[in-house]
């Protein structure tokens, strides 16, 4: 199971998605929406997406955790729109015969996810908003490697 | 050759454009095509970072537009938690 969705994640869903009678782990990581960055007050998040190839890009990185490790399922669920504070944002589940693999290959998907799928994120705070990513400078690598400061 | 430009996020709110019809000369390459937007969009101009995805797929700067082809403007992606 491996999706954007605008409405709210369930969780059950991505451990259903994911077991397996070989796993003997299964790591959850869920990004939640917090109301504090960069000392300011946020009020709310909002994602967008592109999601042809944010689908894309997420079923790369579940086929790239599974060579790495001997997992049994990989699921991947992100919001978009707007997430209220202290909802789920993203979620990740990963199942394996044992804890080390299932850790490494939870970490590694979100890890990914942040750096290239093309997914943003708007905060709104009290005063203003801003695209979380936007002030990096002009300078830098041609490719996507992630201006996210938070997280 | 046309092509169609999305811009996202950030460059979506400067510019003021979800997306647009684009002319471009044969041969183009997407540093090419990444210049000449952001000399002729009004609000580019001092749009940061931005990589292009070519129909869904982050491009290498010398990678020529084909007609027909999507191009995304990516600014940097900030989806997570």
């Amino acid at each position: 199971m491996i999706r954007l969705t605008d409405e709210p994640i369930r969780i059950d869903d991505l451990m259903s998605a994911t077991a397996d009678p070989a796993a003997g782990a299964t790591v959850l990581f869920v990004g939640m929406t917090r109301d504090n960055n960069d000392g300011r007050n946020v009020e709310r998040l909002e994602y967008e997406a592109y999601p042809g190839m944010a689908q894309k890009e997420l079923e790369r990185i579940a086929d790239e955790a599974s060579r790495k490790w001997p997992v049994a399922k990989i699921a991947i669920v992100h919001r978009t729109g707007v997430v209220p504070i202290g909802e789920a944002s993203v979620a990740i589940a990963a199942s394996s015969g044992h804890r080390g693999d299932a850790f490494d290959a939870a970490r590694f998907t979100i890890d990914r996810l942040k750096e290239v799928v093309p997914i943003w994120k708007k905060e709104f705070f009290e005063g203003g908003a801003v695209w979380i990513g936007d002030q990096a400078g002009k300078e830098g690598t041609w490719k996507n490697e992630g201006g996210a400061t938070s997280g | 050759m046309t092509i169609r430009v999305l811009f996202f996020a950030s460059l979506r709110e400067r510019t003021g454009k979800k997306e647009m019809a684009l002319e471009v000369a044969a041969g183009t390459t997407a540093s090419e095509l990444l210049e000449q937007l952001r000399r002729d969009v009004p609000g580019m101009t001092d749009a940061g970072r931005i990589s292009l995805a070519v129909n869904e797929e982050y491009c290498e700067p010398h990678q020529q537009i084909r007609d027909g082809d999507e191009i995304a403007l990516i600014p940097p992606v900030s989806g997570g938690h």
